[in-house]
């Protein structure tokens, strides 16, 4: 496929760990902020490749990860109504609440409709006028301006059976979170690369700025993933600490103007609390007090909820680079993407789902000297 | 979840006031909303994420990361060993 396949030639990879291994002279630590990242790295071995000096250390950009269990215990209440369709991304399926998953729901007779798209959703609430059609709409700044759509085109139509259950994230807070804690280790961000392809990149350059970390927006690719490490280590190396793109054929600097108009009439910016590490200030998006009639969160009160995430599971550090899924005595053990604890197992995306997927948790178990 | 996929726009058509485009993702067809790339032009490449283009590939900027990185270094190549001409393994 044109754009994918020469972004994973190995001869190329080959020459890009070699030009990193000449620039690297010392230890650093450095961040990729989306799960997707996360992901490619785990899954073509990239940090194994990197030399030792280079620690990557996973980031907090998995919006199923870090959509909080009250958030998720509200999703299945409303889904359970019988008046209801709800919609989803298929992702947010498998994500256990404090009574087990959408899948359950629809097994116990919820009508729970996997959907591609946010508009599929708005399709559904035309063809079904005389049930309540509710989108769970998670993400970060890449899928905002679809939600968004999907809301302003509903009001367009006159859609009035269809609601959203908001629960936003945007990243440059939690970065500005990870770089003001006092345990902070990282010291550079691959940067994410398709929520700049929405916001464009500007809103990272006060940050590199202030906090003295580079900042180099990535794609990925096998080969993005690398470019962006070399760019960075060259700047750590330099010292230097400015916002550069990697990824610059999906990416401008001041991203999709047309998108961000959208975000902006349909949300709010607002607190958000994030699973595995609290309320982050300003994070995330709700919906504008002007279309509040399509807040799901308003429609339906549900009350009553409680939830209590295991002691044991420590994603919340892992999310903000402090510690690696194998740090943790439950990782492969009572924590597995089946029966996952925290934030960082319930998606493919999560660091600890991805470690366990590409067998890390054997190499994991033998480290730690037991019998396998 | 921010998962993109690059596809190419083969045709154009309209769905309930919306501009849409169908997208060629190496053989597979998908509809796709095409509101945020008022420009996009037809062969045109679009960074496409959850039924939306969220970008246009910039061809340019795709053609020189990929010549700077595939020349990156040619010099490297020149001190690269020498390969192993003997017979293949199965052969020793």
């Amino acid at each position: 496929m044109k754009y994918v396949d020469e972004y994973r030639d190995h001869a190329v990879a080959q020459k890009l760990i070699a030009e990193i291994k000449r620039t690297v002279t010392r230890p650093w630590t450095i961040m990729e902020v989306c799960g997707g990242q996360t992901h490619s790295i785990v899954k073509y071995g990239l940090d194994y490749l990197l030399p030792k000096e280079i620690e990557l250390v996973h980031g907090p950009g998995c919006p199923v990860c870090v959509t909080p269990l009250d958030m998720i215990d509200r999703a299945h209440a409303i889904a359970r109504r019988p008046d209801v369709i709800f919609c989803s991304f298929g992702d947010m399926l498998r994500v256990p609440g404090s009574n087990g998953d959408l899948f359950q729901v629809k097994a116990e007779g919820g009508d729970v409709r996997i959907v591609y798209s946010p508009l599929d959703a708005v399709r559904i609430a035309t063809a079904n006028p005389s049930r309540k059609v509710v989108f769970f709409a998670i993400g970060f700044e890449t899928t905002a301006p679809a939600n968004a759509m999907a809301v302003w085109h509903a009001k367009a139509q006159g859609v009035r059976n269809f609601s959203m259950l908001v629960s936003h994230v945007t990243v440059p807070p939690s970065i500005t979170g990870i770089l003001q804690s006092p345990n902070n280790r990282v010291q550079g961000f691959l940067g994410p690369g398709h929520v700049c392809a929405v916001m464009g990149y500007r809103e990272y350059e006060p940050i590199a700025a202030r906090y003295q970390v580079p900042i180099v927006i990535t794609g990925f690719e096998p080969l993005d993933l690398l470019e962006g490490t070399l760019m960075t280590v060259r700047q750590l190396e330099q010292g230097r600490a400015e916002v550069e793109n990697q990824y610059a054929r999906a990416v401008s600097r001041d991203g999709n103007v047309e998108a961000q108009k959208m975000i902006s009439r349909v949300f709010t910016v607002a607190n958000r609390s994030w699973r595995g590490i609290g309320i982050i200030p300003k994070s995330g998006y709700r919906l504008s007090y002007e279309l509040q009639d399509y807040d799901a969160e308003r429609i339906f009160e549900v009350e009553n909820i409680q939830t209590l995430e295991p002691a044991i599971c420590i994603s919340g550090q892992v999310l903000r680079g402090l510690k690696k899924p194998h740090d943790c005595p439950a990782f492969g053990r009572e924590c597995s993407p089946q029966t996952p604890l925290g934030a960082t197992m319930v998606s493919a995306e999560g660091a600890c789902a991805a470690y366990y997927n590409y067998g890390r948790h054997r190499v994991a178990v033998e480290s730690l000297g037991a019998k396998v | 979840m921010c998962l993109a996929i690059p596809g190419k726009i083969v045709a154009f058509h309209e769905r309930s006031g919306m501009r849409m485009g169908k997208i060629d993702y190496g053989g597979i067809t998908r509809d796709v909303c095409l509101e945020y790339i008022p420009e996009a032009a037809l062969g045109d490449y679009v960074m496409v994420h959850v039924g939306f283009a969220i970008s246009k590939v910039d061809e340019e900027e795709a053609a020189r990361t990929y010549k700077y990185l595939t020349e990156m270094d040619q010099l490297q190549e020149l001190e690269a060993p020498e390969p192993e001409l003997g017979p293949p393994e199965a052969e020793r």
